[in-house]
């Protein structure tokens, strides 16, 4: 892909899982680039998904969603496992950054979401606030760890590793205008073709402001464990409703010892 | 209220350490908050159980910042870069008003300042230096009064850092800053008490100590009953019950601080004077309770989550 990569511009991965055929180069491009070793092998006896979810060593994750009806439905009608290449979304509004207290969060020149090593301090409240499970803490290093949209290759003019191994294109990257033209041609595609199913998740600003790495869906995004727009909430959205029972509870309670303590002429 | 009811997050993993970080903030900010209101409303008889609670006070705030750098993945070296930002390019001073994590360590700094100074101040008049205090009768109240402030949010600060997330049953109520203070208020009314056994002269505050433990409590059940609602309304309240015996614990504890406050509460005619109880083996038996309540509850709230 000769996408010339220039800092200042929004970058993004469009993300069609209507063509992802579940073979998993993304991932093991992902952890060759960035060195990752992998967890242990485990046996998740579920599906061809033995990867189980991102966490640090797994930035991209291939889910393997069984939607497969008990009784196949004549050849062309049956519905077929939903795979999706899952990543971090690079959200717009990130709810992990909104709450890291160290700064260590940045949105890069390349308007990508990225983790400072050497800032972060291991506090894990991006854990907590990431509402895609996708941050998870390095064992080593103790630090959080994330997909950075291979920041290193995008400072040095590459694209990123899965979106060039995907063999089926599911995985595309470029600029996120270019991106999001593409997707509005694919989807009217199959609309067309009668997968009215087909639904795009991120493309507008409806989850977290806009999601740089989003998605093509083929069906609702709780299939795919994704919040819908009505479950998609900012962790600021607590904030000063949080701050303000806690401020009633502050004058109740003062008033209360007041009235427990005050003088009553007993002297 | 936004109520999130489905969420696909991963658990932070905050567990003993903050389960007992916030119950020592809890007793830190508490503590402050009853001494200052036993100084500040209270009879000249209730200093000495004033004192007690400063002093309570320090020690649970020392212990704070070692649970804290405890917790974290990076442990000791990097504690400070929740105060500076060592962005390249981007060095200063850390705040984001956004981040209850990020307020909340600016604020147990300045509460520690405030700790420190009072528990210095409460070691002098004990020496029987000026009973006015190191710094004078009205820049001294007013010291305490900001304390009080800094002790309020230090014990409920904690909660709201909670629902500041997209964690299920945490993120799904805005009770759980208030529900933190109301119960941090009654385990500090408590274990004043309970120490008042050992500095006989703060006896003439145990009374006062139990019924402003049992108003804490009322409070607290309120929240508690709000909380529950709140989480029901999300569809997250499932996730609560598997930790019944810990929410019956805290309920225990709220009981029993209605059942000591009992005799207190009563609207006494000014001019009667009360009785002034000893701490026996029931306030011992009481506060203990009360305390193991305060512990309860927080490993509910945690642990429902996770
Ligand atoms: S998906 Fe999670 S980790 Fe990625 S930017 Fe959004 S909130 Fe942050
Ligand atoms: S774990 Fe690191 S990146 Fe995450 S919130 Fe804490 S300091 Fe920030």
């Amino acid at each position: 892909m000769a996408t010339t990569i220039k800092p200042g511009e929004s970058y993004g991965f469009f993300t069609d899982t209507s063509i992802c055929i579940g073979c998993k180069a993304c991932e093991v491009a992902c952890k060759e680039w960035n060195q990752l070793q992998g967890n242990s092998p485990k046996f998740l006896a579920d599906s061809y998904d033995n990867t189980g979810q991102l966490d640090a060593q797994n930035w991209r994750h291939v889910k393997f969603i069984d939607n497969v009806p008990e009784q196949t439905v004549d050849a062309g009608n049956g519905t077929a496992w939903l795979m999706m290449s899952d990543v971090c979304k690079h959200c717009k509004h990130a709810s992990c950054m909104e709450v890291c207290p160290t700064g260590a969060i940045i949105r890069t020149e390349f308007d990508t979401v990225f983790i400072q090593q050497d800032v972060c301090n291991g506090c894990r409240n991006c854990v907590a606030a990431c509402p895609y499970s996708v941050i998870a803490m390095n064992e080593t290093t103790g630090t959080a760890h994330k997909c950075t949209l291979c920041y290193d290759r995008l400072q040095g003019g590459l694209e990123p590793a899965c979106a060039k191994a995907c063999p089926t294109q599911s995985i595309q990257f470029g600029p996120l205008a270019d991106l999001q033209k593409k997707a509005d041609v694919r989807l009217a595609a199959l609309h067309s073709q009668g997968s009215t199913q087909a639904q795009l998740y991120g493309r507008d600003d409806t989850v977290y402001g806009g999601l740089n790495a989003f998605f093509l869906l083929m069906d609702k995004p709780e299939t795919y464990g994704l919040p819908n727009a009505a479950n998609a909430g900012l962790p600021s959205r607590n904030d000063v409703g949080g701050y303000l029972a806690a401020f009633v509870t502050a004058v109740v309670g003062v008033v209360a010892g007041i009235v427990a303590f005050r003088r009553r002429g007993e002297s | 209220m936004h109520l999130a009811a489905e969420h696909f997050v991963r658990s932070p993993q905050w567990t003993w350490y903050i389960l007992f970080y916030f119950f020592f903030a809890g007793l830190a900010g508490g503590s402050y908050v009853v001494s200052t209101l036993l100084r500040l409303a209270g009879d000249v008889r209730d200093e000495p159980a004033a004192r007690l609670g400063f002093y309570i006070s320090l020690v649970a705030t020392a212990i704070c910042p070692i649970l804290l750098t405890a917790d974290l993945g990076v442990s000791w070296a990097r504690f400070w870069h929740m105060l500076v930002d060592v962005t390249p390019g981007d060095t200063g001073l850390n705040f984001k008003s956004g981040s209850p994590m990020s307020v909340g360590v600016w604020a147990l700094l300045l509460f520690g300042f405030f700790v420190g100074i009072s528990a210095l101040d409460t070691w002098a008049r004990d020496r029987g230096g000026r009973s006015e205090g190191l710094l004078g009768a009205i820049i001294g109240r007013a010291f305490n009064l900001v304390g009080a402030i800094f002790g309020l949010f230090i014990a409920s600060y904690t909660g709201v850092l909670l629902s500041v997330s997209n964690q299920p049953v945490w993120s799904d109520t805005w009770m759980l800053g208030g529900l933190f203070l109301a119960s941090g208020l009654s385990g500090s009314a408590a274990l004043i008490g309970l120490l008042t056994r050992y500095r006989p002269e703060a006896a003439f505050s145990l009374g006062r100590l139990h019924e402003a433990d049992a108003y804490f409590s009322i409070l607290e059940l309120v929240l508690l009953v709000a909380f529950f609602i709140t989480v029901a309304a999300a569809g997250t309240a499932g996730r609560t019950l598997p930790l019944l015996p810990l929410w019956l614990l805290a309920l225990v504890g709220i009981g029993s601080s209605l059942v000591a406050g009992r005799g207190h509460m009563r609207v006494r005619p000014a001019g009667s004077s009360a009785v002034i109880a000893r701490a026996g083996t029931d306030t011992l038996i009481v506060s203990l309770l009360v305390l193991l309540g305060v512990l309860a509850l927080r490993a509910a709230v945690i642990f429902s989550a996770q």
